[in-house]
């Protein structure tokens, strides 16, 4: 492809890079800089609390990861290997629960609960492995469904047993799979916020809320940017470990061979798929369900109060909430479409860039991945201590939360587009070449108009992660402008039963938001197609 | 040991790919199975196998039928068109598995293993690699993993298509040797009547087995 003119990159790649370098290096410079010396390094690594913090976000962490992989193996065969009715709704189902917002998650756990009930570590573990269940189910699902079936049966005529296949050829087949996905999970697991500041018992902290503690609740800003850095270190050690293992492990499969998915034969095959995908079912939908029906269940029976006293602030003349439902319903909303566009843009730049720069291009990328593997709590905090002096005191600015948001989504934008891009063949640009284009009028008649159907799914994301979004959120709302996660975890915090079903609406509302949105992106997913190459890839990666 | 294909029927989403498919093999026979693309010829020795339930019909063994015992249970050994070896295993660790899955000890299946690999002229190839391997060598590797459990029948998928003229003519003539060594009763599916000439004592065309 001919290159463009040098300007137009650098043009290109301008505002993301600055982008890049005001709301992320800044503050995590700050953050190491400023909020660390020798003092509140040795006084958070002795104190007995911090490794207790770090044992329990460690341990926590590791059990949700195994019971996620244990319990996903299954649907994640039967979906790579059968079809069967409902198949494409039990993805669907799956993908609906992963997009959820954290907070909406930990509330439908919460309503599945018996008031009585204690909040036990056990709920949180069950809250992040419901949450994850559909990592698990799509990567290794995948993988699953492209290892070669003849394989499976070249063992068993060698007198293997369905065991046997599973444990010498398909679980080795799939270790960097699962590795992959473990480590999706962990990560996970080990930054979790929302889910435990809305479920976990007081007293229970990760790493991720005792930072976000330290820091507004305590005024200890030291102790919580030491234990930042603390999860940043274990962060980057758990992605190192995985791409050592992955490349250990790895073996090249040839997958040409499309092992295809069929439908179940004789009764013991069919009732084992209809047990799986029915448990699958019920353990996915059941949460959902309760958070509907708790939104309408008051102590003096079934009523919709909850939902038509959402927009007053007073539950009953003179007791105020303090939060303002339905103002949070509009705040939310209009951050999103900030967060939305401010991403859009500067996503839809950056992989311009990243694409027509080539080896260059390839910095800006993974400057750009970078925050979604530092925690929005960490980069919450960051801006939150960064942006307090004048001439950059811009904590009362309307469109800091949004650029927090935006940060966070930026990465998921550039994906989206950068595979859409880089798939589309050069040989276009040469041809447009040789029938008089210059390299930037071709560039603008080859790849630009490719840019549009990624940046709508792209946009999809970054509208659903920042109406969910709720660790940035939580160090950079001001009071009186709460985001719906915001408003959520204080009313489900309160007591009171009218409060609690008000939370559940909200969180009920915050659910179909994003489980549309959610269903959107896949559509357009599917649809998303590229001419340009010998047949046709999907925005999904398959053909 | 005989086999019988007792009208076995298989259909895929409405159609269908076996209708009422009836064959005998008898013990130490080797048959040719002929057939266009798409006539259900891999299809009826993945039913053999056991590695699909057909929707009718019966697959006996020696007088007996197995149509509900599982693959590993069957005696039924198969070679695949692209070979399946195992990617994260070694040479010798491919052609032990049937060995290993038998529940014989390590310096034993290593020792049988290298005899095999020398039988089909790979000798010393047990630690490689099996990307390492060309084609034909995967092929043999493929040979030696099926022929080293002894099966009661061995079913050969195409197994020497998409080799070059020379090196499929030296295979079919070893395979012949090997399946004749072995006194193996075999059913091979094939498109070329010349290696069906080399290999087997006789053919019948998939579309003349149904009803």
């Amino acid at each position: 492809m001919n290159p463009l003119p040098r300007t137009l990159v650098t043009a290109l790649a301008a505002v993301p890079a600055l982008g890049l370098v005001v709301f992320y290096f800044w503050p995590l410079t700050t953050l190491l800089v400023e909020a660390i010396d020798g003092r509140s390094v040795s006084d958070a690594l002795t104190r007995h609390q911090t490794w207790d913090v770090v044992w329990f976000t460690t341990w926590q962490a590791l059990v949700s990861t195994a019971l996620t992989i244990a319990v996903g193996l299954a649907p994640a065969y039967l979906i790579a290997r059968y079809e069967f009715v409902g198949r494409r709704q039990l993805v669907a189902v799956l993908t609906a629960l992963f997009v959820l917002p954290t907070v909406v998650m930990g509330a439908a756990m919460l309503a599945l609960l018996p008031d009585s009930f204690d909040r036990t570590v056990w709920t949180v573990i069950a809250a992040h492995v419901l949450f994850n269940l559909a990592i698990v189910v799509r990567v290794i699902g995948t993988m699953w469904e492209h290892l070669p079936i003849d394989m499976e049966g070249a063992a068993a005529t060698l007198g293997a047993t369905r065991w046997q296949v599973f444990r010498e050829i398909s679980l080795p087949l799939l270790r960097p799979t699962i590795v992959g996905a473990a480590a999706i999970v962990f990560l996970f697991a080990f930054t979790s916020f929302g889910v435990i500041r809305i479920l976990a018992a007081p007293g229970t902290r990760t790493i991720e809320v005792e930072v976000w503690r330290r820091a507004t609740q305590l005024g200890d800003i030291g102790g919580a940017a030491v234990l930042s850095l603390l999860q940043l270190a274990v962060l980057g050690l758990v992605v190192l470990w995985t791409s050592t293992a992955q490349r250990r492990y790895g073996r090249p499969i040839d997958v040409r061979v499309h092992a295809r998915r069929r439908r179940a034969r004789g009764r013991r095959e069919r009732s084992v798929v209809a047990v799986i995908s029915g448990l699958t079912f019920a353990v996915a939908l059941t949460p959902l369900v309760a958070l509907t029906i708790r939104s309408f269940s008051t102590p003096s029976g079934w009523s919709t109060t909850a939902w038509r006293t959402l927009g007053r602030s007073e539950v009953r003349p003179g007791i105020r909430i303090g939060v303002d439902p339905v103002a949070a319903l509009g705040q939310s909303v209009q951050t999103a479409a900030w967060a939305t566009t401010f991403a859009v843009v500067v996503g839809g730049l950056a992989s311009l860039a990243i694409v027509a720069a080539r080896r260059s291009g390839r910095l800006l990328d993974i400057g750009l991945m970078l925050p979604v593997g530092t925690s929005a709590v960490t980069i919450g905090f960051g801006m939150l201590i960064t942006f307090d002096t004048p001439p950059t005191d811009w904590r009362a600015a309307w469109w800091l939360v949004p650029v927090g948001h935006a940060l966070i989504a930026v990465p998921f934008v550039v994906r989206t587009t950068n595979g859409v891009l880089q798939a589309i063949d050069p040989r276009l640009s040469d041809a447009a070449a040789t029938l008089g284009a210059s390299p930037t009028r071709a560039w603008r008649a080859v790849v630009v108009p490719y840019l549009w159907r990624p940046l709508m799914v792209g946009a999809g994301l970054a509208a659903a992660i920042s109406l969910g979004e709720f660790g940035a959120t939580s160090f950079l709302s001001r009071s009186g402008d709460e985001t719906l996660p915001i408003v959520i975890e204080k009313l489900l915090g309160r007591t009171g039963s009218l409060l609690q079903a008000q939370g559940y609406a909200l969180a009920t509302v915050l659910a179909i938001a994003t489980i549309t949105i959610a269903l959107m992106i896949e559509r357009a997913g599917d649809t998303a197609a590229i001419p340009g190459r010998r047949g046709t890839r999907r925005s999904d990666g398959r053909y | 040991m005989r086999l019988e294909v007792d009208a076995i029927t298989v259909i895929f989403d409405e159609t269908v790919v076996l209708d009422a498919v009836s064959l005998t093999v008898e013990s130490g026979e080797i048959v040719g199975l002929f057939g266009p693309s798409g006539s259900g010829k891999s299809t009826l020795l993945r039913t053999i196998a056991g590695t699909l339930r057909p929707d009718s019909g019966k697959v006996i063994l020696d007088a007996q039928d197995v149509s509900s015992v599982p693959t590993h249970e069957r005696a039924v050994g198969m070679v695949f068109q692209d070979n399946q070896l195992f990617p994260h295993r070694t040479v010798g660790d491919n052609v032990a598995f049937g060995l290993k899955m038998a529940g014989i000890g390590r310096a034993d299946r290593r020792g049988r293993a290298a005899s095999w690999l020398e039988r089909v002229g790979l000798a010393g190839f047990d630690d490689r690699e099996t990307d390492d391997l060309s084609g034909g060598e995967a092929k043999r590797v493929a040979l030696a993993r099926t022929l080293i459990v002894e099966p009661g029948i061995v079913l050969l998928d195409e197994p020497l298509t998409g080799l070059d003229r020379e090196l499929h003519d030296r295979l079919a003539h070893d395979l012949a040797q090997l399946l004749r060594a072995t006194g193996s009763t075999a059913l091979l599916v094939t498109h070329d009547a010349d290696e069906a000439r080399i290999i087997c004592d006789r053919t019948v065309h998939v579309t003349d087995l149904g009803a």
